[in-house]
């Protein structure tokens, strides 16, 4: 078992914990959070079943942001879209006998990779170009970004300029989930991709990534237009009524 | 300080998105409260000496209290989306008005104390202490954001600045650096019972003089009564109605429509104000406390009805927060609400915006007009940011959009939109709302109305427009003082209730 296999081991198994554990505690902490008064950005559907279909298009298609700026709409979805494609793609890393679907995304998958690459490229760009964002940008912006092209060029050359042995890569990531550590091929490119994944996902609760989970506690999207019709009130707000 | 001189906007056919000018309105803040005001309403009286911990110690507190709060500092990803949707930005350049700076001001600080980035690599984040110079950021562009929503609209994660203007607002409150015109005016509800300070005698007196100009102008005794027991309607209005113009047409509109449908109304004295600054504050205690005067009116009154004037951050409050404030509403099953809902009539909506209840009364053919006397008139309609993207009207999504519409379109012939884009969800706002209607401010009050007035100034040369209605007392105050600087008449502005009141046929309804 050579070093390297015990540390991207290692790596995997405390990049997991904190990913899981630091956004099980961030959702937790915004769930716990009362949100006292009702704030949905209007006009804003009245029911439950209207509320999940808005929030299904935020999630799905960026209504709001297709509403507020198609460049940033066309980087974002094509960034996003080809993330989740390359995230499906890679699920045959994790799954023996590979899931019939996940053979489907395959080809899709391996296209997504350049798509997803030139998404960022665009979102990166804007924030030299444009002078508005320019201006917002913080040194943490670039480096996102850095972090998800660096994932997705080293992913793309391990496919396309040196490739590295999948089989085995595959054996090593079912061997961890069985806490069965098995060899990993030693391959720079496949050091350089890894290192990045763990890292990303070490920052994901601590970060601006945080966007993932908290466009769905946002109280102007998930809240029912309905404050006539029921009384909403946060528990440390009825204690006021008890005085 | 007197306003410091300052050029008027020019406006263009199509307002172009300006060139970052830093610091552009780095010299713009409100008069900072007095000793007096702050004590009155229980503030602090002046900057505290601890003023760093407690104001850090607050914006715990209230991250434990606001889940907007906290997921708003947390989910922005820096996308650009927002930076210019502001009307201060478009108007001044200035960055910080960019929603997204804004709220780096607040999210800088949240970064550096509350997560774990911000402390282990600051310079990284873009997490920053708060120094003296932040500080006095957090008063001067806190001051330069009215609380619109329309970055919330165009948020991919719908993060709202009027909550972190809000909660900015709130700890420089809780710290003794709050603003003069917001809590002298909150001084005055508690103490007087509206905003204005007009006292009981005075109200009455101006509503009997309203009634003698109504008689002499129609003939018909219509009439402005106030705390009548037993009436049906309690009607709560802004104060700036009862004298400012053209806020006053709208009155003596809301009261010919009670005449002519037969409906028994009444002012409160207690509750002669339908604004409540405390959301403009974003102080909770505020809000609820200036909210549930109108509570205890309406159980004193023993009134079925309670219905909203013409104010749009009002009916932001009455519409989504009352039955949470103060159990006006429907569907509570808690004793203290039940209380006053047991009272109310549920055959209408608790409560109700004039505009509601006149286009009830329309539709139900109820009130007669002579559209003609509207002749006059080209009218276009300002929609008000609070009760565009704030609250509804009627029983669908957009019903604050299509109501007043129809009414206007009921009472008067000649009605032209403004461009898409300016109307509806992504309205402009007047420059004014949201506690910055003050003098000392009047070049971002100029500059902020711009993108209005450019699309103002498209349906006045396309189809001859000379009258801009809208809904709000803050707007009708903040136009009829703007627009001269942009050339326009200063009585182009006015309510849907003045033209309902100038078409309205009083009498027999044969």
């Amino acid at each position: 078992m050579s070093a390297a296999t015990i540390f991207f081991a290692v790596l995997f198994y405390a990049a997991t914990a904190i990913l899981v554990a630091g956004l099980a505690y961030k959702i937790a902490d915004y769930f716990r959070t009362p949100a006292p008064l009702k704030i949905p950005t209007t006009p804003a559907p009245t029911t439950t079943g209207g509320v999940v279909l808005r929030m299904l298009r935020e999630v799905a298609l960026f209504e709001s942001l297709f509403k507020s700026n198609l460049w940033i709409w066309a980087f974002g979805i094509l960034f996003h879209g080809a993330l989740l494609l390359v995230l499906l793609r890679h699920l045959r890393y994790f799954t023996e006998p590979v899931w019939f679907w996940v053979g489907w995304v395959q080809p899709f998958g391996l296209y997504a990779g350049f798509a997803m690459v030139a998404g960022l490229a665009g979102l990166w760009g804007r924030r030299f170009v444009v002078e508005r964002i320019r201006y917002i940008s913080t040194p943490s912006d670039h480096l996102m970004l850095a972090l998800l092209a660096g994932i997705g060029l080293s992913g793309l050359a391990m496919k396309f300029l040196m490739h590295t042995d999948i089989v085995a890569v595959k054996a090593f990531f079912l061997g961890l989930m069985r806490f069965d550590v098995q060899p990993l091929p030693a391959h720079p490119g496949l050091y350089i991709h890894l290192t990045l994944v763990a890292l990303l996902m070490i920052i994901f609760p601590f970060s601006k990534l945080l966007h993932a989970p908290g466009v769905f506690f946002s109280p102007s999207r998930n809240q029912a237009d309905d404050p006539r019709e029921k009384r909403h009130l946060a528990p440390w707000a009825a204690e006021l009524e008890k005085n | 300080m007197a306003a410091a001189e300052f050029t008027t906007p020019e406006l263009k056919d199509f307002p172009a998105i300006p060139a970052l000018q830093r610091d552009a309105m780095a010299e713009s803040k409100p008069y900072v409260a007095s000793d007096k005001i702050n004590t009155a309403i229980g503030f602090p009286g002046e900057l505290v000496p601890d003023w760093e911990a407690k104001a850090i110690g607050h914006l715990g507190e209230l991250l434990k209290k606001y889940r907007s709060l906290k997921v708003y500092l947390d989910a922005c990803v820096h996308c650009g989306a927002c930076t210019d949707k502001c009307h201060y930005f478009l108007g001044t350049g200035d960055p910080k008005n960019m929603p997204v700076a804004r709220q780096d001001l607040l999210r800088g600080v949240y970064r550096r104390h509350f997560t774990l980035a911000g402390k282990l690599f600051p310079k990284l984040v873009g997490a920053t202490d708060l120094t003296r110079e932040v500080l006095d950021d957090w008063y001067k562009y806190y001051h330069q954001c009215s609380e619109c929503r329309r970055c919330s609209v165009f948020c991919p994660y719908g993060i709202d600045t009027a909550e972190i203007t809000m909660a900015g607002r709130e700890i420089l409150d809780s710290i003794g650096y709050g603003q003069k015109y917001s809590n002298e005016i909150i001084g005055k509800v508690h103490k007087i019972g509206n905003n204005l300070g007009l006292p009981g005698p005075a109200l009455a007196d101006t509503l009997q003089g309203v009634e003698e100009d109504v008689k002499e102008d129609t003939g018909v005794d219509v009439k402005y009564p106030m705390d009548v027991k037993g009436a049906e309607v309690l009607l709560i209005t802004p104060s700036a109605d009862f004298f400012a113009e053209p806020h006053i047409d709208s009155l003596i509109g809301y009261g010919k429509v009670f005449h002519a449908a037969g409906i028994s109304w009444t002012l409160s004295s207690k509750a002669s104000e339908a604004g409540n600054f405390g959301m403009f504050i974003g102080n909770y205690d505020q809000l609820r406390t200036i909210a549930l005067r109108i509570r205890e009116a309406a159980l004193e009154l023993g009134v079925k009805r309670i219905v909203v004037g013409e104010c749009g951050h009002a009916w932001r409050v009455a519409y989504s927060f009352w039955n949470t404030l103060t159990g006006i509403g429907a569907g509570a099953n808690d004793p203290f609400a039940v209380q006053l809902q047991s009272q109310l009539d549920h055959r209408y909506k608790q409560p109700a915006h004039i505009c509601e209840v006149t286009w009830d009364l329309i539709q139900r053919g109820a009130l007669k007009f002579d559209k003609s006397a509207n002749d006059h008139r080209i009218i276009t309609f300002h929609d008000s940011c609070n009760v565009a993207r704030a609250s509804r009207m009627g029983d669908t999504p957009g019903g604050q959009f299509d109501i007043p519409r129809s009414i206007i379109k009921a009472v008067a012939n000649n009605y032209f939109e403004m461009a898409p884009g300016t109307t509806h969800e992504a309205t402009f706002c007047c420059g004014g709302g949201g506690g910055v209607l003050t003098d000392e401010l009047l070049e971002l009050r100029v500059k902020g109305s711009m993108p209005r007035m450019g699309a103002l100034k498209q349906v006045v040369d396309q189809h001859g427009v000379n009258f801009m209605a809208t809904i709000c007392a803050i707007c009708k105050a903040q136009f009829t003082k703007v627009l001269p600087y942009y050339k326009f008449n200063r009585g182009m502005v006015g309510g849907v209730h003045q033209l309902v009141s100038t078409a309205i046929r009083l009498g027999s309804n044969d």
